[in-house]
């Protein structure tokens, strides 16, 4: 029925699936709404879009695909029937104007016209004396003058709508904020999980029950243990510095997803490499931090996180006041190796494709120096990249329970 | 049955059609919007105004979605077997049943809240899918199928911490709580304090509009935080000339602690009139 319109939101991107449709067009069919325009909007809405990033562009869609075509909605919806139209005036009338239409020959003969006119009518009519349409004075259409007018659709008091609610685009502003689509980064990042058991005992041991009871014979002692959780501790260094712009898009997303993946998450951010000291606020430049601050705070279980391009010039990691924006006492690779040794979990994803690193000297000088850990910023060098901070964690055998 | 508002909510058309769809096709209906926007009190208006009761599952970071079908206590019934208790012998009784449990099976058609879905684990949708979708579980131990006789109304809140999956999506009705518009929050307060004197309530939006214009704040201020914040404003009986005179710009209204939460707030506040003043 309305698989054109249905078609035009899947063409803008609105994630709409067969199933959706289906319960639209059940909807419809059990009368959820009366069929007004606003109703039949909402209900599209309700039945069709699922986040608040789409209403936007749905409204859009809406507006274009049904413009003016209010009328063929309302026809679609099947014909009217009769019902509908005689409960509706009871709402749309009033005892005098219900009068009224009495003095122009009764509700039979205005339905009458009504369908004749319906039937005439060719196109879309604002305003004039005749013609099914909006704000004019013929007894046909929305927001008119015409005390024996039938409205069609838009419901609540005349005039008080300039514009329709979809036409009013409400959720702009959602439709820009930066709610990405970062559930398949965070299912990748659910690899990193350290489970460990800690609090309070609220967990059947079986294992040790059954060791408990072989020993004592007869008696059941039972053994309680505390429930696994999430434990995993992570630092995460972005790079922020110009020549990573072009890859704002995937680091907030990965940022954001890891915001919520990770309970016990340290973010810090420098400009090209990690120097002696590094930001905690992105857009400011503020909370300096001194790199050995951190070194000396967060224990070695702590897994580390370098995202950046790691493209510069080899000055920059190699020499003593090599960096760009101040004297640094010390070379970038050596704050990174400190870094390495603090941490054996460590891993650097690179936005840049992996293809093109052997281009670069600067990539080569520090993949080398973190023994090959660096990883594509790709769902697939994700989940590698989370896989091996998992896999250090093991085979320096710490305490992990499984 | 159909849900058009209380007394005590304001619903708009469009939530209207939303719980009515909701409620017509016997779907979930997915609540966003921003915090205070009245998405956990929807549940149970619209339990008040079709007068069902309500069972309400408040989701935790820590809960699973088995917790709210069932729970088998395996402890009870060892410590039991030592006592020689004869429940024992029915494992029946140790099969605790959780909130989907109760709901599937009450007598009536009910509303059943899943409150702030987000909060747990980025699988727990996913466990409840074809829970949802077919009202109906299998219960392993006891080889038996949990069906329910009459559908409940579920309703179910989110706060977007946490992204749902496409196929959750899929299966909702889905409306989102738009921060309610000037002559939308006129009614709501009207229901709450009835009578309200009207140049009260003009100063009291206005100064509680400006407020949400704030920029950087951590916690807009929203619906019940005004509600509170009247209540206080009324309490302490302020009189709204009073507020009338109050400038922004130089100072902060009377009670502003129920529309600011935090400290940060506060000074995010004050660095705006301190920027205001020099410039």
């Amino acid at each position: 029925m309305f698989i054109d319109f249905f078609l035009q939101l899947k063409e803008a991107a609105i994630p709409v699936s067969v199933r959706e449709y289906l319960v639209f067009l059940e909807a419809l069919d059990r009368r959820v709404i009366e069929s007004d325009a606003e109703g039949f909007y909402y209900l599209a809405r309700t039945a069709l879009v699922k986040d608040e990033r789409f209403l936007d562009p749905f409204d859009q869609v809406f507006a274009h695909y049904f413009k003016g075509a209010e009328k063929s909605v309302l026809l679609n919806i099947g014909e009217i029937p009769e019902e509908w139209l005689k409960s509706g005036l009871d709402r749309m009338f009033t005892d005098d104007e219900m009068a009224e239409i009495e003095a122009m020959g009764g509700f039979e003969a205005l339905m009458e016209a009504f369908q004749q006119r319906w039937q005439d009518q060719d196109g879309e009519h604002h305003g004039g004396n005749k013609w099914i349409g909006t704000g004019g004075t013929s007894p046909f259409g929305s927001g008119g003058a015409n005390p024996e007018g039938i409205r069609i659709g838009n419901e609540g008091p005349r005039r008080r709508r300039a514009v329709k609610v979809w036409e009013q685009r409400n959720y702009k502003s959602l439709s820009s904020d930066v709610t990405l689509n970062t559930r398949n980064i965070k299912m990748a990042m659910k690899r990193l999980r350290v489970f460990t058991r800690e609090g309070a005992e609220d967990e059947l041991d079986l294992d040790e029950t059954i060791r408990r009871v072989g020993w004592t014979g007869i008696m059941l002692d039972i053994a309680m243990r505390p429930t696994r959780r999430n434990r995993v501790k992570v630092l995460l260094f972005l790079d922020i510095g110009g020549s990573m712009d072009p890859h704002v898009r995937r680091c907030e997303q990965l940022f954001s997803s890891a915001k919520n993946e990770f309970k016990h998450l340290e973010v810090f951010y420098f400009h090209n490499c990690i120097y002696e000291a590094v930001w905690q606020e992105a857009h400011r430049w503020e909370g300096k931090v001194k790199t050995f601050d951190i070194l000396h705070k967060y224990n070695s279980d702590y897994r580390v996180i370098i995202v950046g391009d790691a493209s510069m010039s080899p000055y920059e990691v190699l020499q003593v006041g090599g960096s760009v924006d101040h004297f640094n006492d010390e070379p970038g690779i050596t704050w990174l190796t400190r870094i390495k040794e603090a941490y054996p979990h460590l891993v650097w994803l690179n936005p840049e494709p992996e293809e093109q690193w052997k281009y670069t000297d600067s990539i080569q000088i520090i993949r080398q120096l973190i023994e090959g850990r660096m990883h594509p910023l790709t769902l697939d060098g994700l989940g590698t990249a989370m896989d091996s901070l998992r896999k250090k964690y093991k085979s320096h055998g710490m305490i992990l329970h499984h | 049955m159909k849900f058009e508002g209380t007394d005590q909510y304001i619903a708009t058309k469009d939530l209207q059609v939303a719980v009515n769809a909701a409620i017509t096709l016997e779907r979930p209906l997915l609540v966003k919007g921003e915090p205070g926007t009245g998405k956990t009190m929807l549940a149970h208006e619209v339990a008040k105004a079709l007068d069902l009761p309500i069972i309400t599952w408040h989701v935790k970071s820590t809960s699973t979605a088995q917790q709210g079908l069932y729970e088998y206590d395996a402890v009870s019934r060892l410590r039991d077997s030592q006592l020689g208790d004869e429940r024992v012998k029915d494992l029946g009784n140790y099969i605790i049943p959780g909130k989907m449990w109760d709901a599937f099976t009450a007598d009536g058609k009910l509303v059943l809240l899943i409150d702030e879905i987000d909060k747990a684990d980025i699988e727990f949708p996913n466990d409840l899918l074809l829970e949802l979708d077919r009202m109906e579980f299998y219960v392993y131990e006891t080889k038996k199928t949990i069906k329910a006789e009459r559908r409940p109304i579920v309703l179910i809140t989110s706060n977007n911490e946490k992204e749902l999956p496409d196929a959750f999506l899929r299966r909702c009705f889905f409306h989102y709580i738009r921060f309610p518009d000037e002559e939308t929050m006129k009614q709501i307060v009207d229901v709450h304090y009835p009578g309200l004197h009207e140049e009260l309530l003009k100063e009291a939006l206005n100064i509680f509009f400006q407020f949400r214009e704030v920029q950087g704040l951590k916690k807009k201020p929203s619906t019940s935080e005004l509600i509170d914040w009247i209540k206080l404003l009324l309490a302490e009986n302020i009189p709204s000339d009073y507020l009338a005179k109050v400038d922004l710009s130089k100072e902060l209204p009377p009670m502003y602690g129920a529309l600011l939460k935090n400290e940060q707030d506060v000074h995010a506040f004050e660095r705006l009139r301190f920027m205001q003043r020099r410039f």
